[in-house]
């Protein structure tokens, strides 16, 4: 007998592989933001099996803070040889090193905020005219009320009080010179959502999502990675840890939790044990109650 | 792809969108069921309880949760669709929570355009109001399958049977003048969660499922059309690699109805007649394909067929025409201009189009029609006339959203002005 009927896993894969096919309709010059993290992975995915047997036809680009984690860079390059898609890679450092971008000090600096220049630029310079995301709803609050087509100024700003009307299936790409989109396809997926289809589809996985031994340290409640390029207060010390990650960003702004989940039954039982969000260990976005609206204003993912 | 799969990883989706105002408890309602289905994690209720405090508010105040733009903190509002997400075992649930007031007639419509369900809220103080018809009208003029209609604080009446009753029947008085699906009605105390998540042991005298009882019951693998088979195509995949050097794929979504290998299509525009030589999805074949599947569809005949085309049954065609009737929610605090030309976005197809002829506008607090003021200004309801530069192929909205649905889009500042849905 034929079922008519498909899962929430299944139905949100479709949502996501037709607004990439109408990303790469309306636009000229797309390109996919991949940042190695688990969501630009499924990200990525989509984009395979949306275009099979053509291959992705958009570059990747990573906008490198110089801050990683070894095993994020290793990954993203084997990616891009493995599925034979360009790699773009801009440098947080190069808009440093001109000028661009002003280093932040002190105990807390980040390069993340400083990424928005780095990736600005770079959609100037190479004249995207839209960047795909893999940022989704439920992540925060801000993100809560961001289309899936998401119109950028020229300044590459957002208005969220001034948002374009996003209705049925039906995805504006309209702009004039200069201006351009952000698009995420996987808006309405949750943390839950995509390690169930990473299982289910049998996605490589970076090692740093499973447990690992590593130094790490704590601050403000939160478990921080060890890096040469942290500084640690006084009363911090590093010790050895089995962790895992739960979001792969920057080095400086990415917490590990304590976990001795390794494979992805695991992580998704702990997920669905977790009294705490994805992002709760993120350092970035506790800088104020509005830190990821402010900073989606002035252009970031 | 198809088929069934199991455990955790096998569960439906719902989307439903929610409308109310600041007093009627909507937050509260959509505050306990994240709460109680754990959905609200600690860190986001610390950030919460902050919050709260740091306004002067003594309690938790879960319209923050849902609030997360500054503008809609500090003026207490919100201003735009905020979408949130909670699972139980069963469903996976998308809320497109929408605020209810008269100027966001705009957003409703636009949260309602993607619901299989619409979440009413009635405060049984004051029983149906206007802002009650205004939502049962829109929930019906976006063709949402199922309403569910929460009259809530009925603790606050005793928990009334006969206010409940008399509410319910002044709903349907309201619902029979639309032509509203299927309608589900309940007494709840969202603050004191009476019939929320658990059975409420106040109202004793009710005796149907609690509303997370009912959202996990409410049939939506029916909402998809089936019986009208329609393919807008996105894009054309041709490889022209060694291994794939005659590929030619045509990408897109089912928008309704069932395609099968060997099924006898038709192109539009145009109408030549060929057959699916193949349905294929990441690599593998499929036997099948059906709403709102993502596919890729090879033809055995070489026609010229582009983003834009549609492939129908060939024996079950949607209507074409350049002149079409609408329905049309006016988006944009610039007004509808009669005569005046817009770019129109239908499926995968994008034209030009004029509007010929605003007919009359909807009062939507009482769905009657005005006929001396023709004005159609932002969150204003009308039935008009477009005629296009090329026929469009359509079914009407209340048979298919997919294929009955357009957005018109001002041509100087790219905004999407208006909502349509074809008569």
């Amino acid at each position: 007998m034929e079922v008519y009927s498909i899962n929430h896993l299944r139905e949100l894969e479709a949502e996501s592989i037709f607004v990439i096919r109408e990303v790469v309709a309306q636009f000229e010059r797309p390109v996919m933001l991949f940042s190695g993290g688990k969501d630009s992975i499924v990200m990525f995915h989509l984009a395979w099996k949306a275009f099979h047997p053509l291959k992705v036809p958009f570059p990747l680009m990573h906008i490198d803070t110089g801050h990683n984690f070894e095993e994020t860079i290793k990954y993203r390059d084997n990616l891009a040889e493995k599925f034979g898609t360009r790699l773009i890679v801009k440098y947080v450092q190069d808009s440093i090193n001109n000028g661009r971008a002003i280093e932040e000090k002190g105990l807390n600096a980040s390069r993340n905020v400083l990424q928005t220049v780095t990736l600005l630029d770079a959609i100037e310079e190479m004249k995207f005219d839209c960047a795909l995301g893999g940022g989704r709803r439920d992540e925060e609050k801000a993100r809560a009320k961001e289309r899936f087509f998401s119109h950028r100024d020229e300044f590459g700003q957002w208005d969220p009080k001034n948002q374009r009307p996003e209705l049925w299936n039906l995805f504006c790409g309209a702009k004039h010179m200069g201006e351009h989109f952000r698009v995420f396809p996987i808006s309405n997926w949750t943390e839950m959502d995509v390690w169930q289809y990473i299982l289910k589809e049998n996605i490589e996985m970076p090692s740093l999502y499973f447990t690992h031994e590593r130094d790490v340290f704590c601050r403000d409640g939160s478990w921080m990675a060890s890096a040469p390029f942290m500084q640690l207060k006084p009363n911090e010390k590093v010790e050895k840890k089995k962790v895992r990650c739960r979001t792969i960003g920057d080095i400086t702004c990415t917490g590990v939790t304590l976990s001795k989940a390794n494979s992805l039954e695991d992580i998704i039982q702990e997920v669905a044990a977790s009294r705490v969000t994805e992002r709760g260990s993120r350092a970035d976005d506790k800088r104020s109650e509005a830190a990821m609206e402010d900073r989606k204003r002035e252009g970031y993912f | 792809m198809s088929g069934k799969e199991h455990g955790y990883l096998d569960m439906e989706l719902l989307r439903f969108t929610t409308a109310g105002s600041v007093d009627d408890g909507k937050s509260t309602l959509i505050g306990r069921l994240l709460y109680d289905s754990k959905a609200i994690f600690e860190d986001q209720m610390e950030a919460l309880e902050q919050a709260s405090i740091s306004r002067g508010g003594k309690e938790v105040n879960l319209a923050l949760l849902t609030d997360g733009l500054r503008a809609e903190r500090e003026q207490g509002i919100t201003i735009d669709v905020a979408y949130r997400y909670f699972a139980t075992p069963k469903r996976k649930f998308i809320i497109a929570d929408t605020p209810g007031h008269i100027q966001y007639t705009r957003n409703m419509v636009t949260g309602a355009s993607t619901a299989n369900a619409a979440v009413i809220l009635v405060d049984a103080r004051n029983g149906v109001i206007e802002q009650t018809r205004r939502h049962a009208y829109i929930a019906a003029l976006l063709n949402i399958p199922h309403i569910l209609v929460c009259v809530n604080k009925m603790d606050l009446v005793d928990f009334s049977e006969e206010v409940f009753e008399r509410i319910k029947e002044d709903f349907v008085d309201v619902a029979s003048r639309l032509d509203n699906q299927d309608i589900h009605f309940l007494p709840i105390s969202a603050k004191l969660g009476d019939n929320v998540v658990d059975p409420s042991n106040n109202m004793s005298w009710y005796k149907g499922d609690t509303f997370l009882g009912l959202l996990e019951a409410l049939p939506v693998g029916q909402d998809w059309n089936l019986k009208d088979p329609r393919f807008p195509v996105q894009y054309v995949i041709r490889p022209i690699t060694d291994e794939y050097h005659d590929y030619r794929g045509y990408a897109g979504r089912v928008a309704s109805g069932v395609f099968r290998v060997g099924q006898k299509v038709a192109i539009l525009p145009g109408g030549l007649k060929t057959t699916i030589e193949a349905i294929d999805f990441a690599g593998k074949s499929l036997d099948y394909a059906f709403p709102p599947q993502s596919v890729t569809i090879r033809l055995t005949d070489e026609i010229d067929v582009s983003r834009g085309s549609m492939i129908v049954d060939a024996d079950n065609q949607p209507q074409q025409s350049q002149e079409i009737d609408l329905m049309v929610c006016w988006l944009n605090e610039k007004p509808l201009v009669v005569r005046g030309k817009y770019q129109l976005k239908h499926n995968s197809n994008e034209l030009r189009c004029i509007v010929t002829e605003v007919k009359y506008k909807v009062n939507i607090n009482t769905t009657e029609e005005i006929h001396d003021d023709l004005s159609v200004g932002l969150n204003q309801i009308a039935r008009i006339t477009i005629k296009t530069t090329k026929p469009l192929f359509f079914d009407p909205y209340k048979k298919n959203r997919d294929t009955g649905s357009l957005i018109l889009i001002d041509e100087g500042t790219n905004n999407v002005v208006g909502a349509g849905m074809i008569l």
